[in-house]
């Protein structure tokens, strides 16, 4: 690493534009909403479980509202995917299939994967992350996997008779299965494991304000990701985009959005449990 | 169906016989020929108006203080005013000090209803009171004493409409149920929120059975007594003296087969509808308690429709999905095999249209209990089930293990106080 300059503080370089930043916004709300009016189909033996379901009004709101915050994700989704074409063939940005702006798996994710471990150990240094680290990107590929397979299973449950003219019946109680056992996986892996990594862990705690406010505080990210720095601070061409300190308002609103997330989320991870230790 | 008819017939021909015996034996009592036959030095038996004289004050007590009264009026409005006082209380007949001494002899209906008591011996009231119970019932307990009227006036105990409130008076009182040691406990609070409860006591419907229709009037006998009409052979043509086009269809049934071999666990209508706290077929609460009711026999059907939409829904406690009986049918359940099942492979896609209107013959592949535990019935099922295993454990294990070393890692840094460990 070159010597350090000491950077005053409240610089920002902007990571996240709003579009992203709006996109995930709305991937949390689809997200909890499906995870709160799906999971007490999951747990029916669980007591908060048809609480729950009579608190949203009873079994037609309930899934009527599962089905709405599906559309809504399924819009999240295929917006995202329009983006990503609207960079490759209106803009011929290439850099999304390969390189430190890229989400696709790289030889350099399994090294800095093998060195973080390491490091948690207390062998070696800690991996100078780029853009994305690997685990940033497990999240990406998971939600994206989670989406078409959670999304897939639950459009061929929400028209049975429409896709029975496409596959057999008991693609049905594969999908039901499917449904639910990836559904738990996305929502223990968002709700544990993301919210950690992400907010949680004490670097961060209780929370990394960067997908509200789009902005990263310059030193946090020369600390974060050393790669990312170097090569943005060296680019002539592409430098960083220094941006203002978010305003307060910013700030607080997505303060209050993320606590309410991780609140329902966490919630939502002891009403499992507590239905899974009653077996 | 003949035999039905033979025993209709046979039971009308009884019930007549019996009417013209009780007219007889009060015709015989109202007749004045009984006093002329008696011998002559015996005292004239005192008339009513005699027993009256001191009865009918309600001042007079006997030495424990308890009252003598017996009221004119009632006794007048009673269906045994044109007899005599001392043809029940037979042994005042030839006393001529009065007052009479104040322990009598029992009462012994049976002087006149020598049917009812002989059918009343014989029953689980009588039997319970041979075996030391002191509060199983006796004639009294259920007509009266002295104001018992005929069971088709609106005021009498044994009215139609009266009787559920007649029977209550011990199968819904906790002291006589403990007492008593009945074992089925109160039966009165359920039966008067059944649907036959709240038709005799709502709509007063004469039609609505109450007690009697069902356990009989002098003869009733426990359910475990196959003479019973409660025994769980006899339940199907108890039910069926009304509901006779039901009885028809549960005939043909696999259930019915069952019940017919004696086979341990075959149900009969109450398994499912409960024997006193019958609700309508159409209240969702009770469709939803059947599914659970089905389940108790076929255990492992339950357990793989649980594991369907189906399922799930109604354990949340909703009714807008399919339960057993939308597919399976109700009082003529019939095992897949048979081609008139609802279940058999040529009425399946039939069945399923019910609900799902536009279903095709793909559509019907499905498997309603699917297992994912069977590897032979749901092949690919089993497989995805044992891959989503994996893909959780592994999963989870990785990330759990991985956040557990970063958290360590990272307080252990922070206690030392350290700056960032790029110390390269």
């Amino acid at each position: 690493m070159p010597p350090q300059i000491e950077i005053a503080g409240g610089r920002h370089i902007q990571r996240f534009d709003r579009f992203d930043r709006v996109l995930h916004g709305f991937l949390m709300l689809s997200f909890l909403g499906l995870a709160t009016t799906g999971l007490p189909l999951l747990f029916g033996d669980a007591p908060w479980a048809s609480r729950l379901a009579r608190g949203f009004g009873g079994f037609y709101v309930t899934h009527r509202l599962h089905r709405l915050f599906a559309t809504i994700l399924i819009a999240v989704f295929l917006t995202h995917i329009g983006r990503l074409l609207e960079r490759v063939i209106l803009k011929k940005d290439y850099s999304i299939f390969w390189g430190p702006s890229s989400m696709v798996p790289q030889p350099r994710d399994i090294t800095e994967m093998y060195r973080h471990l390491r490091w948690f150990v207390g062998l070696g240094d800690r991996p100078k992350f780029d853009r994305y680290a690997y685990w940033e990107k497990f999240d990406y590929w998971a939600v994206f996997w989670g989406m078409g397979i959670i999304g897939g299973s639950g459009l061929m449950l929400w028209f049975p008779e429409l896709f029975s003219h496409l596959v057999p019946g008991w693609f049905f109680n594969i999908a039901l299965l499917v449904h639910g056992e990836e559904a738990l996986l996305a929502v223990g892996f968002i709700f544990t494991i993301h919210f950690f990594n992400s907010h949680l862990r004490p670097e961060k705690f209780p929370m990394d304000m960067v997908i509200f406010t789009g902005r990263v505080d310059e030193k946090e990210l020369r600390e974060e990701r050393p790669s990312e720095y170097a090569r943005l601070v060296a680019n002539p061409v592409n430098p960083p985009r220094y941006v203002r300190t978010p305003s307060d308002r910013l700030w607080v609103a997505g303060r209050i959005i993320g606590t309410t997330a991780v609140v329902i989320g966490l919630t939502l991870v002891v009403m499992i449990l507590a239905a899974l230790l009653r077996y | 169906m003949k035999i039905r008819g033979v025993i209709g017939t046979a039971a009308l021909a009884w019930a007549l016989a019996l009417g013209f015996s009780a007219r007889a034996h009060v015709a015989a009592a109202l007749e004045p020929a009984p006093q002329a036959t008696k011998p002559a030095p015996q005292a004239p038996a005192p008339s009513n108006d005699d027993c009256l004289a001191c009865h009918d004050d309600a001042s007079m007590k006997r030495a424990n203080g308890t009252p003598v009264y017996v009221s004119k009026d009632a006794f007048a409005a009673s269906v045994h005013a044109p007899i005599n006082c001392v043809d029940c209380h037979a042994d005042l007949a030839h006393t001529a000090e009065f007052p009479h001494p104040e322990k009598l002899a029992k009462v012994d209906c049976s002087s006149c209803h020598a049917d009812q008591v002989a059918q009343y011996k014989q029953s689980t009231h009588a039997l319970a009171r041979t075996r030391g119970n002191s509060v199983a019932a006796r004639c009294a307990d259920c007509h009266g004493l002295h104001d018992i009227r005929g069971s088709k006036d609106p005021q009498s105990r044994t009215y139609h409409l009266n009787i559920a409130a007649t029977c209550a008076k011990c199968h819904g009182s906790h002291d006589v149920i403990v007492r008593g040691k009945i074992a089925i406990g109160d039966v009165a609070t359920p039966f008067s929120d059944s649907i036959h409860g709240r038709a005799l006591s709502r709509s007063g419907l004469l039609v609505a059975p109450t007690c009697s229709d069902c356990h009989g009037a002098h003869d009733i006998l426990q359910k475990s007594d196959p003479k019973s009409r409660v025994a769980l052979a006899n339940v199907p043509a108890t039910c069926g003296k009304c509901h006779e086009g039901i009885e028809h269809q549960f005939e043909g049934s696999v259930h019915a087969s069952f019940l017919a071999k004696g086979s341990n666990g075959a149900p009969a209508c109450q398994t499912c509808h409960t024997p006193h706290a019958i609700q309508r077929a159409e209240n969702a609460d009770w469709q939803l308690s059947v599914v659970n009711q089905c389940g108790s026999c076929h255990t492992d059907k339950l357990k793989t429709y649980r594991d369907t939409f189906h399922g799930q829904v109604t354990k949340l406690g909703f009714r807008a999905v399919a339960t057993c009986a939308d597919c399976h049918g109700n009082h003529a359940i019939l095992p897949a095999s048979d081609p008139r099942s609802p279940i058999s492979p040529a009425n399946r896609l039939q069945t399923c249209r019910k609900c799902h209107t536009t279903a095709t013959a793909n559509f019907v592949k499905y498997d309603p209990h699917a297992d994912k535990h069977d590897r032979k019935r749901n092949p690919f099922l089993y497989f995805t089930a044992r891959f989503m295993q994996i893909l959780l454990t592994g999963t989870f294990g990785f990330f759990g293990l991985h956040t557990l070393l970063w958290t360590m890692r990272t307080t252990r840094r922070n206690g030392k106080g350290g700056g960032h460990a790029s110390a390269d």
